[in-house]
């Protein structure tokens, strides 16, 4: 089996760090205030004219603020697996940016496994892939999830 | 209830909602025709065409105000051509409001129709990578659904909805457009097959989300002179229109975004955006949530009409649930939530279905909605929330 070479599906939205990955944001260096995906130009907090940033690695670790499953294949730009297989999504909240982020479940791990409140944990997998390449993603995936199968980073 | 901001409604019409496959030129022209005809008011009378744009059909240039007064015939009356997602009905509402009310023109015509592909909403095509509408399907596979059922989620966990509550929702609406000759879906659902339905976005189901349909609705309207003028009897009148934006910080997740703000820095104060959609115009308005008698809301799912309920003040935040299983909103309660049937009978046509709202409210008010009739309604709300922080609410009394 060929090792294919594995890139992020978006650029500069998370780090490729196979163990430790985290979300990239930005941090208005006028008002502090921190955004998912990063700004670049503009600050979303009305009463700050920032217009500069710096890069910021968000928590790793959240709470589910709430999920769901896409129980039908989403429509392109999504690119499905065939046959297609149903995959969880959840909302996380971190507690130290007082934001929610969305992402998908990892593989494995259902609507039945997860519950508000679970904590869950940032990594990387494969969002698609071509001949060359494994496009990769962040997921999230449960901490302490028992009685399921959770696929585990080659 | 009519204020010194309100409008007249001289005609409401519309052409029923379906999966016709036609031109959505054919439904915006059937609507305006008897939006005109209800009037009594010319075509070549009218001043000002607002038109409600979606994209889907071309660009927005086409589906515009002026393509509209093109099949209507040109008369040189002024146009103008609102986008604003699921709002771009408000929109075009509050447009010809403002020229009214500024005494640009006496008379207008709003109209918005649309023709809609099969399955779930999704982007336009390409590989457009700086646009996050195109991204959370891309990167997520973030369905609109995905996001009505985070919603749904929450109800289970904060206020112990149930799946039978969402269903009920749904087999409540389903009543009540049975007999709306507008409704595409005039079929009557019991609570267990709505729970048999296949899971779309758990715990929402096949039954219980939003459909998208072909159709178009209109409005004439004019100022209170030129209504007093025209010996319109039962006046009714648009008393506001709320098209406000999201205050920062924003802090539930919206459909297209894949965060919400954070509010490390700045502190949430106020209401959530939904809840200053409806505050908006009931301040406009100068009436509260105890005025209305009926409502029509944007019920993109089943469990999305519960959020509602609280959004728009009919009762606190956690209690949707009983407002419903209490019949409160059921046709015949205290009042009644979508009584045309709702989302869940017309399916969306965009940028006509904000339009729509005001139309029913146009007839409820009158006493001219057969087969589904609020008795004795005299202020009606209207709510809707699209993408990209795009919300309405429209107010109407008699």
């Amino acid at each position: 089996m060929t090792t294919k070479t594995r890139v992020p599906a978006i650029d500069g939205w998370f780090t490729m760090d196979e163990h430790a990955p985290a979300l990239l944001g930005s941090r208005c260096t006028s008002c502090a205030n921190v955004a998912f995906p990063r700004e670049t130009y503009f600050c979303r907090n009305p009463h700050c004219q920032g217009n500069e940033f710096v890069e910021i690695p968000l928590s790793r670790t959240g709470t589910v603020w709430s999920y769901t499953n896409a129980g039908y294949q989403p429509p392109e730009p999504f690119v499905a697996a065939d046959p297609y297989v149903p995959f969880a999504i959840c909302a996380v909240a971190l507690a130290a940016e007082q934001m929610v982020v969305m992402g998908q479940v990892v593989p494995g791990v259902g609507v039945d496994d997860l519950n508000v409140g679970d904590e869950v944990e940032l990594v990387l997998d494969t969002l698609y892939a071509d001949d060359e390449h494994e496009y990769m993603v962040w997921k999230w995936r449960p901490m302490a999830a028992t009685g399921t199968t959770i696929r585990q980073e080659a | 209830m009519a204020n010194e901001k309100s409008v007249a409604v001289l005609g409401a019409g519309m052409h029923p909602w379906g999966k016709w496959g036609r031109n959505f030129i054919e439904y915006g022209l059937a609507a305006a025709g008897d939006a005109l005809k209800e009037s009594g008011v010319d075509w070549t009378d009218i001043q000002y065409v607002a038109g409600a744009d979606t994209i889907r059909n071309g660009y927005p240039g086409f589906i515009a105000g002026a393509t509209f007064a093109q099949a209507l015939g040109w008369t040189g009356a002024r146009v103008s051509s609102a986008y604003a997602a699921c709002a771009s009905g408000a929109q075009a509402i509050n447009n010809a409001r403002a020229q009214i009310l500024a005494g640009l023109c006496d008379v207008a015509l709003v109209v918005g129709a649309d023709t809609t592909p099969k399955g779930f909403f999704k982007p336009v095509g390409g590989d457009r990578k700086d646009d996050p509408d195109w991204l959370r399907f891309h990167l997520m596979g973030a369905t609109n659904p995905t996001y009505f059922a985070l919603y749904a989620r929450r109800r289970i966990e904060l206020f112990g909805a149930t799946e039978a509550d969402f269903a009920t929702v749904k087999v409540k609406n389903a009543r009540h457009g049975l007999e709306n000759p507008y409704a595409r879906y005039k079929k009557e659902v019991t609570v267990e097959e709505v729970l048999a339905s296949p899971m779309v976005a758990d715990p929402l189901r096949l039954l219980e989300i939003c459909a998208t349909s072909d159709g178009g609705a209109a409005l004439v309207l004019c100022s209170m002179e030129f209504a007093k003028k025209h010996g319109t009897q039962d006046l009714v009148t648009i008393d506001a229109v709320s098209t406000v934006t999201p205050r920062f910080p924003q802090i539930i997740i919206e459909m297209p975004n894949f965060s919400t703000d954070s509010s490390a820095a700045v502190a949430t104060v106020g209401p959530t955006f939904k809840e200053s959609v409806a505050l908006a115009a009931y301040e406009e308005a100068g009436i509260g949530p105890e005025d209305i008698s009926l409502a029509e809301v944007y019920d993109l799912s089943s469990a999305l009409e519960l959020d509602w309920y609280e959004d728009i003040g009919l009762c606190k935040q956690g209690e949707a649930e009983k407002l419903l299983r209490d019949g409160d909103t059921t046709l015949g309660g205290r009042v009644p939530v979508n009584a045309s049937g709702g989302l869940s009978c017309f399916g969306e046509a965009i940028p006509a279905q904000a339009i729509a709202q005001v139309c029913e409210l146009v007839w409820q008010l009158r006493g001219q909605a057969t087969g589904r009739q609020v008795k004795g309604a005299t202020v009606g709300i209207t709510a809707n929330q699209g993408l990209f922080g795009h919300g309405s609410s429209v107010i109407v009394s008699r």
